[in-house]
């Protein structure tokens, strides 16, 4: 298992490759459709960012609202592909790790190779036993969209798989080909 | 007549909404397990073992399973002799998925304007409802809490009959390829067949809701229903869609009479965090 700290910077993603372990700590964002539409808008307009992109990590995630006594309520990943238009410009402004479920597009694969960033799956489905990671949550923007409002989490030995790598592997074609049978 | 209070629905429907979100069902349980030993990846059998652990969690901690606590989808069974006192059965459904989910903590996952504001509805109404009348004083209540990364993932051709039994089966493993990992596998998929084109889509739907355990009462469609699930299971796509055995743990098929030009089919993909419920009044 290896152990990362997020904000990351290339350097550290550089030798990790499709199917590695990575336990990730530290500060990371929550963003998925409707943030991702606003966060493009800003940086296009030229706008100040509701946080810094530079070495961040996204998770795609809406979390349900947190029960009395808890940082938050269940938090797993969401389907990563419907931020595929959005993820190359936010790779070449600084985003560093991106995490969620499911494949990305080819588009998606290449700004990963050419930005030096990682794409990495958290367990789809297991909402309960990721917000035991997460061990602090506040909301940092957006907050009229509800689910899809940003929040910042600071999270614990995270536990994450190395989906899409910088050298342009695919665990899920390689999964995939391996168990099929013809 | 039989009278039922529309408070009674709204009251049951809340409760009922709160615990499939936050109980996976034992047959599910039982099954997942049991995938276990036929699952030759060990990272999938890991991942398996990760899903018991989290039904656990959220049992224990009462969190929902899934962040994706759904949209809420109802099969209603209503017999022509209920009256239903006080509010009409849509508003009564939906008033007990608002209050569900507002006190059960929740997500709220419907947007009211599907093509241009898309606001939140704040409080996951309305439901989708499929309503049957039926004779006698019944009145029944299969609800399900549908995760939106598998239905995104559904799939319905019309097809020509002479594809048969084989352009069916391709077709089910052509959706289940091309979705990989995004809904969330290990699947339960409906198949419905047949009908119309709305027809076969609610088809699909309805057979999601079929325990894990049915057996179609035909011979020949309960064998194809498991042919269809061995041929998924060959696909190597696998727990996650991170590659291996277990794709899927049911297929569960729906057929209906149909014109003699169509062969409709509709497939329906079920996460492996299936939620419904049965409501019986």
């Amino acid at each position: 298992m290896i152990q990362l700290k997020a904000p990351l910077t290339s350097e550290e993603l550089i030798d990790l490759r499709a199917g590695d372990r990575v336990s990730l700590s530290g500060t990371i964002f929550t963003a998925r459709d409707a943030a991702h539409r606003r966060l493009t808008e800003a940086i296009n307009d030229g706008q100040e960012l509701p946080f810094s992109l530079e070495g961040s990590v996204i998770f795609y995630v809406g979390p349900t609202p947190a029960p009395p006594g808890r940082v938050v309520g269940s938090a797993g990943p969401t389907t990563s592909g419907r931020m595929d238009p959005y993820t190359p410009l936010l790779l070449e402004n600084g985003v560093k790790g991106l995490i969620g479920k499911g494949k990305r597009s080819e588009m998606v694969k290449n700004a990963l190779k050419k930005y030096r960033s990682v794409y990495f799956t958290a367990t789809g489905g297991a909402g309960a036993l990721l917000s035991q990671c997460i061990k602090g949550a506040e909301t940092i923007a957006y907050e009229d969209l509800g689910p899809e409002a940003v929040h910042r989490l600071e999270v614990v030995n995270f536990p994450l798989i190395v989906a899409n790598d910088t050298a342009g592997n695919d665990i899920f074609q390689e999964g995939k080909a391996k168990y099929q049978i013809r | 007549m039989r009278e039922i209070k529309s408070q009674e629905i709204t009251d049951r429907v809340a409760q009922k909404l709160i615990e499939i979100n936050l109980k996976l069902a034992t047959p599910l349980c039982n099954s997942l397990e049991e995938s276990l030993n036929m699952e030759e990846s060990s990272l999938g059998r890991e991942l398996i073992n990760q899903l018991l652990e989290n039904a656990r969690i959220a049992r224990e901690q009462s969190i929902p399973i899934c962040q994706d606590t759904g949209m809420v989808v109802a099969f209603v069974r209503i017999g022509e002799g209920v009256r239903i006192i006080g509010n009409g059965l849509e508003e009564a459904i939906n008033q007990g998925v608002a209050r569900g989910y507002r006190e059960g903590n929740l997500r709220q996952s419907m947007v009211l304007d599907p093509i241009f504001e898309r606001k939140n509805s704040g409080d996951n109404t309305p439901a989708i409802l499929h309503t049957e009348v039926v004779p006698g004083e019944e009145l029944t209540v299969e609800i399900a809490a549908k995760g939106g990364g598998s239905e995104n993932m559904s799939q319905l051709k019309m097809m020509k009959p002479a594809d048969g039994p084989e352009g069916i089966m391709d077709f089910v493993c052509e959706v289940v390829e091309e979705a990989g990992p995004n809904p969330c596998p290990p699947l339960i998929i409906g198949v419905g067949v047949g009908g119309s084109m709305e027809k076969a889509a609610v088809l699909a739907k309805k057979a999601l809701f079929l325990p894990l355990d049915y057996e179609h009462p035909h011979s020949r469609l309960e064998a194809f229903s498991q042919d269809i699930l061995a041929q998924v299971n060959k696909t190597g796509v696998g727990p996650l869609g991170l590659g291996g055995r277990t794709t899927a743990l049911k297929v569960n098929l729906l057929t209906h009479p149909c014109h003699i030009a169509s062969l409709p089919v509709a497939v329906n993909l079920n996460c492996h965090a299936a939620r419904h419920g049965h409501i019986e009044f």
